[in-house]
């Protein structure tokens, strides 16, 4: 199968990039008016999804707030119950489509992947821009939403309850998801194409940096689960304006079908959200503890063997729901079998850690963060990969404690790591490390006083998604609460700190932390087609302690 | 410290983090009361996990915070560290270890869910349930008077069965249980007695047949440790046997809507002597009840409020809520 893709060709011979459709000349730089823009450089969209995708994580993070300081009395006294599960659906809705998967892979995928495989732009830069303009409708369409009751029935969306509270919301909701979702789609292809086809001839497969083989690894399991997911909710889309009756059990529809069509993209979702994560790890964590990553095969192998199991671990969200025994067996064992390659890339990070010069920057706390509450949430995971126990704790605040630890330590952290660490490379600024330390310590507090809590909450008979409780757990909630106070006033530091830094932070030169992959090669910000000649590689992105000076753009020349 | 050769250290150390989570498996005490054959199953094997965290959590957080004392950057050193790339015996171990561990986990789980009932075939009844009403705009508006047929086969095949001492055997009292938007109903059909909250003789074998009316309800006892969802259209099942007198709160914990936070009842388990009076004074009740009620009104003409009218008193809901609900 010969596949024609266009290649890096030879500096200056038909580099440019394609602007509108046509080759031509582009200004120096990009205007700030160009980010509104459909812009197909690379670099302009993964600002764009980083800028959004931010935008919604703070009204997501608002509608978190009023959660919790409705949940900080038993009764449903500041919220009415179903607007709160509207904020409850949409805010979980939000932090995952909207904030985490576009961050992590639209954001740090689109800017890095290019940079670091030495290529001028991705494979297809207009699909790319219209994978990202997909997004702001998809949000839009969520809050629109809200002028309809705003859908209510949990991100899971699960019928019958989906059918029969606010219909037209939840339609808005369903086109709002296949939108993401389609754009999840095209995305990922040309990942998958610009990784395998547009690396530089130079950069062998065992120096392709780590975070692109997350993201090649998180793209096919895009690949594979996300059409699942767009079929269940189409077909839920039918059922409620329609009248089809997929999953209508009173016209002979099956209700269990939806769930395992839902959760056979939505638990691979999971690991959409934390496998470029981890790729962010694994490049911060070396740079900042000047040593090379420890066990690079394994780290990588993992995110493959993760993004397989990934695909077959989907009927624990079912254990307590219309499934056989053998089959909770099976998963039960399957579950368990994924938190052996996720251990061993935490085992990884932190031999990494030995021997190193660690310096504690904001790029670098956020990333120990990430180690020191992820440990936390994979622990709970692996009680609840187990069908006797977690029978008990399904759908309780075990859960939400346990997906938060997850979540917001293992994927937040990740992003605030990866922010900080090439912040200087996307603007030309460094960022104010005082602010950076308010903003980690705040952060890390606020994350454990808000979800430590739950754990017991759960355990102890309260269930999930509930905006009224009963008054024996009123204690443990308001600590909770208090913690999401503080998690609330800590994103104050950080948007500060990221719009005074871009106006007026320090200048940063091109490599401020001496790194070794390809993207502190260039100028920063990098030059609109990314180098004036390519950079031909010499030794591994993570060789610290050899003998190896950082490459240099025109050492390249040749 | 120097002469203290490092593997004396990380024996001592071993030891103490051992003792330690041993300690804490058997003490963490997050777990409430056991009321149910189920929840000593259910809580030795959290106690395993627990120790085995706990154990992992110390050792994995402490070597973090270990590392990060020791190796962090002195004043003035702009070096890198060595050049340590992998170390294959040690990736080995730290790969064998946790497979060695979610293994005997995963087989211990098996044991331990077969002990509960989890794995049990299930009768061969296939016949699908009849949910007779409409689904209309809202669930709630689902007639009631066609409970009778949203009543479960007689043994699901889906859920919690026999526990080990009770495989085989049919259960002492089979209760039909129905979640509805925002309560549950408990009908006992060898006495017909209908009731808000579950009433159980402490010791009996007591099977819920669980169906729902509207939407995906779930029953969960955290003093049994069980749950199990009733899902519209599926029947289910869930067996246990209760082993403490005493009330325990039901809770719901599928999302069935605005109210769900409330829709919260109770299981009353009974000596069997008290048992059989609650039983007997509910049956004398409820056929007066009824004999009045059949020659006033046929019960399919009635509004879910009135319908439910009786029953309200009995669940603990207040007034205001019920209106509340059916305003919707
Ligand atoms: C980026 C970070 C976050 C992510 C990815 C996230 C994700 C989620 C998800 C998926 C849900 C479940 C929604 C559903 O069941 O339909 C949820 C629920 C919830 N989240 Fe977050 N969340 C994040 C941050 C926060 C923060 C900062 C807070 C508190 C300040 C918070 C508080 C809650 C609460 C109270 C619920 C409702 C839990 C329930 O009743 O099930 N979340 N979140
Ligand atoms: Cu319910
Ligand atoms: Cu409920």
């Amino acid at each position: 199968m010969t596949l024609e893709i266009p290649r890096n060709q030879p500096p200056g011979k038909e580099a440019t990039i394609v602007v509108s459709g046509t080759t031509h000349h582009h200004p120096e730089a990009w205007k700030w008016y160009h980010y509104f823009t459909f812009n197909v450089d690379h670099k302009v969209i993964g600002i764009q999804y980083l800028v959004t995708a931010f935008l919604f994580y703070l009204i997501g993070g608002l509608m978190a707030v009023a959660m919790r300081a409705e949940l900080a009395t038993p009764d449903a006294d500041l919220l009415d119950p179903n607007l709160y599960n509207a904020f409850m659906t949409n805010h979980g809705t939000i932090m995952i489509f909207l904030w985490i998967v576009p961050s992590a892979i639209g954001g740090f995928g689109n800017f890095l992947v290019p940079l670091m495989v030495g290529a001028r732009d991705m494979a297809f830069p207009k699909l790319n821009a219209i994978a990202f303009w997909l997004n702001p409708p998809a949000g839009l369409l969520i809050l629109a939403s809200f002028f309809f009751g705003g859908s209510q029935s949990g991100w899971t969306a699960y019928p019958p309850l989906s059918l029969v509270t606010a219909p037209i919301a939840q339609s808005l909701w369903i086109l709002a998801i296949v939108l993401v979702g389609t754009s999840s789609i095209l995305g990922s292809l040309n990942f998958v194409v610009t990784i395998l086809f547009m690396k530089v001839p130079s950069m062998k497969w065992d120096q392709l940096p780590l975070f692109c083989w997350a993201i090649l690894a998180t793209s096919v399991l895009a690949l594979l689960s996300t059409p699942v997911l767009a079929a269940g909710l189409v077909l839920l889309l039918f059922d409620l304006n329609f009248g089809t009756s997929f999953f209508k059990p009173d016209a002979g529809g099956n209700v269990v079908i939806y769930q395992h069509l839902f959760w056979f993209y939505s638990h691979p979702a999971v690991y959409l959200m934390i496998l470029p994560i981890f790729g962010i790890m694994s490049e911060v964590i070396p740079v900042h503890a000047r040593k090379p990553i420890f066990g690079y095969k394994a780290i990588a192998y993992s995110s493959l063997a993760i993004c397989v199991v990934g695909l077959f671990v989907w009927v624990h969200h079912m254990f307590t729901s219309g499934t056989p025994g053998w089959m909770r067996m099976f998963f039960t064992i399957s579950t368990l079998i994924v938190a052996v390659p996720t251990g061993v890339k935490i085992f990884g990070w932190v031999a990494t850690l030995w021997g190193g010069k660690i310096r504690f920057t904001s790029a670098m706390l956020f990333a120990i963060g990430l180690l020191m509450m992820f440990v936390m949430g994979g622990l709970s995971g692996v009680t609840m990969g187990t069908a006797p126990f977690d029978v008990h704790v399904h759908d309780t605040y075990y859960v939400v404690a346990h997906f938060h630890y997850v979540l917001f330590g293992g994927s937040v952290f990740g992003i605030y790591a990866g922010i900080y660490h090439w912040f200087p490379k996307i603007t030309g600024r460094m960022m104010n490390e005082t602010l950076g330390r308010i903003h980690f310590i705040l952060t890390f507090i606020g994350t454990n006083l808000t979800f430590l809590p739950m754990h017991e909450l759960g355990l102890q008979g309260m269930p999930r998604r509930v905006a009224m409780y009963d008054p024996q757990f009123t204690h443990l909630n308001e600590i909770c609460t208090i913690g999401a106070y503080i998690l609330g006033i800590s994103v104050i530091p950080f948007t500060i700190n990221a719009l005074w830094s871009w106006i007026g932070g320090k200048q940063a030169g091109d490599n401020p932390w001496n790194a070794l992959t390809l993207e502190w090669t260039t100028s920063s910000p990098p030059a609109i087609e990314n180098w004036e000649v390519l950079p031909v590689v010499s030794h591994g992105p993570y060789e610290y302690g050899h003998d190896v000076q950082p490459l240099a753009a025109t050492e390249a020349s040749t | 410290m120097q002469q203290i050769p490092v593997s004396l250290l990380t024996l001592v150390a071993g030891v103490l983090i051992t003792l330690f989570s041993l300690w804490v498996g058997q003490h963490h005490s997050l777990l409430p009361m056991q009321a149910s054959e189920q929840a000593p199953l259910v809580d030795g094997f959290f106690n395993v996990m627990m120790t085995i965290a706990t154990a992992l959590f110390v050792v994995v957080e402490g070597t973090i915070l270990i590392f990060l004392v020791m190796f962090r950057r002195r004043k003035g050193d702009e070096t890198d560290g060595p050049p340590i790339e992998g170390n294959l015996p040690l990736e080995v171990f730290w790969t064998a270890i946790p497979t060695i561990i979610v293994l005997g986990l995963g087989i211990y789980s098996v044991d331990v869910y077969s002990r509960m009932g989890g794995l049990e075939s299930g009768g061969h009844n296939h016949t699908p349930v009849h949910v007779a009403h409409q689904m209309p705009g809202s669930a709630i508006a689902a007639t009631l008077s066609d409970g009778s047929e949203v009543t479960p086969a007689n043994n699901p095949d889906i859920g919690i069965g026999a526990g080990a001492k009770e495989q085989g055997k049919t259960a002492d009292l089979v209760v039909d249980v129905t979640g509805m938007q925002f309560a549950w109903i408990f009908n006992y059909p060898d006495s017909g007695v209908t009731a808000g909250e579950l009433h159980v003789p402490v010791g009996a074998d007591v099977q819920l047949n669980l169906a729902s009316t509207d939407v995906i309800h779930s029953f969960w006892v955290p003093q049994f440790r069980l749950k199990q969802d009733a899902i519209p259209g599926i029947p289910t099942k869930l067996r246990f046997v209760a082993t403490q007198v005493g009330t325990y709160p039901v809770v719901c914990t599928e999302l069935c809507g605005g109210y769900h936070g409330s829709m919260r009842s109770q299981v009353v388990v009974h000596t069997p002597e008290e048992y059989e009076s609650w039983l007997t004074e509910n049956r004398i009740a409820q056929q007066q009840q009824e004999l009045q009620q059949a020659v006033a009104v046929n019960p399919a003409e009635l509004s879910v409020s009135e319908f439910l009218a009786p029953y309200v008193r009995n669940m603990g809901i207040v007034n205001g809520q019920l209106s509340m609900v059916n305003s919707k």
